[in-house]
């Protein structure tokens, strides 16, 4: 026998089932525990940046709404600088900016959006620079580990071209699956499609 | 320093998107192959949370709900340590819960089982781990549950359980479970977990050193998260 490497496993996933919204969004199952509920407020008023709103759809394998789904979003402010402390420029980070929000889709309707601004471009590796870009992590009953993908925005196409997440995309057309749909000056509609044609690209972060 | 990559996901100990046996995995489940990428900076940050984010009575459920009594149920402390991979642990992460009360009732306006609602309970908690990764709750054991996946499908008792640890490649949202518990190996949520001993992680022990004579039982249970490389001759995220 050769020594053992003694790593620890990760922790299973099991699903979020469908009363997620009681832990991580009890107003929306009915009832107010918490002063206040967290993930609400991604970048307050004040903060640098274009505001946007973007929303969409979860559609099932059969084109269906799912409407008990929980999507968490993570991202850059508009410089591009994430509000943790390993980010290097962390120092200039926009004051109060959180860079994270929590939404539910609407029971009856499965609709869900956020309010937000536009992030900037982001460091890759090796000096490339990731097109602007907001991380999406879903969950529902029925989905049995969190779903990663990342939403980009439709005029950025020329750092589309050399963006190391879309570009390693192995068939192109599956790319657009990444990419959101402008539907005001300030709206960006992106559905996320969990099965079957027109599969979002979800990835193994 | 540029931060380094968290080790990959060894996904043979997570249940498979497409379980069969759980019917609603069968349409929410992406046949397609999930993308594989070198980790960036947006995978490696991660939001963070602060005292000012929780209350006093956030991690206390058999207080947070009351209105002027006691829940009904075994009272119980849930208790144990963030760790990752490498085995160290998770300082000041977030730790969300949520569960059925004692009945096996959810505090949901979509849940409608006959097992009657407790007016001093709620059924979530919150809390920040401390500097050694350390958690606990107040808490009532949760009830078992039925649930229409087929006929006479039970769920065992489990808390949901929900953890950000430093990375958005870490989050993580599992269900804990009761050492003993006979639904266990009936249920298919639980199932769908191809390694048999990643299930038996999942199983919270009986922790009688941590229980208080003559108040409450306590379960410990423990939550590893993905751990990071060793920087010794890494790629850099710039440069290199």
């Amino acid at each position: 026998m050769a020594q053992a490497l003694g790593y620890l496993k990760e922790t299973a996933s099991q699903t979020a089932g469908p009363y997620v919204h009681i832990g991580l969004a009890p107003g929306a199952a009915g009832f107010q525990t918490f002063a206040q509920e967290l993930g609400r407020i991604i970048a307050p008023e004040g903060v640098p940046g274009e505001r946007i709103r973007v929303e969409g759809l979860v559609l099932d394998g059969l084109g269906a709404p799912v409407k008990d789904a929980l999507l968490e979003v993570w991202q850059a402010d508009a410089n591009g600088i994430y509000p943790h402390p390993e980010d290097p420029r962390v120092a200039e980070v926009a004051s109060g900016f959180r860079g994270w929000g929590r939404v539910i889709t609407d029971f009856d309707t499965g609709f869900w959006s956020f309010d937000t601004i536009r992030p900037g471009p982001t460091p890759g590796r090796a000096g490339k620079r990731q097109a602007p870009h907001i991380s999406f992590w879903l969950v529902s009953r029925g989905i049995n580990i969190g779903l990663n993908t990342r939403m980009y925005f439709p005029q950025d196409q020329a750092l589309h071209a050399t963006d190391p997440v879309l570009t390693s995309v192995e068939h192109p057309v599956r790319r657009q699956t990444m990419i959101a749909t402008r539907t005001a000056p300030a709206t960006y509609r992106f559905d996320i499609r969990l099965q079957g044609d027109g599969e979002t690209v979800f990835i193994d972060v | 320093m540029t931060p380094a990559e968290f080790h990959q996901r060894d996904r043979s100990l997570h249940p498979p998107a497409h379980v069969p046996a759980y019917k609603t995995s069968v349409t929410r489940s992406p046949r397609l192959p999930l993308l594989t990428i070198r980790q960036t900076a947006s995978e490696i940050t991660g939001p963070t949370f602060g005292h000012g984010d929780i209350g006093a009575l956030d991690n206390d459920l058999t207080l947070n709900f009351a209105q002027g009594g006691m829940p009904v149920g075994e009272r119980m402390v849930l208790h144990g340590r963030v760790l990752d991979e490498n085995a160290r642990p998770v300082p000041n992460t977030l730790v969300e819960i949520w569960q059925a009360n004692a009945s096996g009732r959810y505090r949901h306006r979509k849940d409608a089982y006959l097992g009657a609602l407790d007016p001093n309970f709620g059924g979530c908690g919150r809390t920040l781990t401390d500097e050694n990764g350390r958690y606990h709750f107040r808490t009532i054991k949760p009830g078992p549950y039925p649930w229409p996946n087929h006929v006479n499908a039970w769920r065992p008792r489990h808390i949901h359980v929900s953890v950000f640890g430093t990375a958005f490649s870490q989050r993580l949202i599992t269900q804990l479970y009761f050492e003993g518990d006979p639904l266990i190996p009936l249920c298919t949520i639980v199932q769908g977990i191809p390694d048999p001993s990643a299930i038996e992680r999942l199983i919270a022990v009986l922790d009688m050193n941590a229980s208080v004579p003559m108040d409450l039982l306590a379960y410990r249970f423990d939550i590893v998260l993905r751990g990071r490389r060793s920087t010794m001759f890494e790629n850099r995220l710039e440069g290199n």
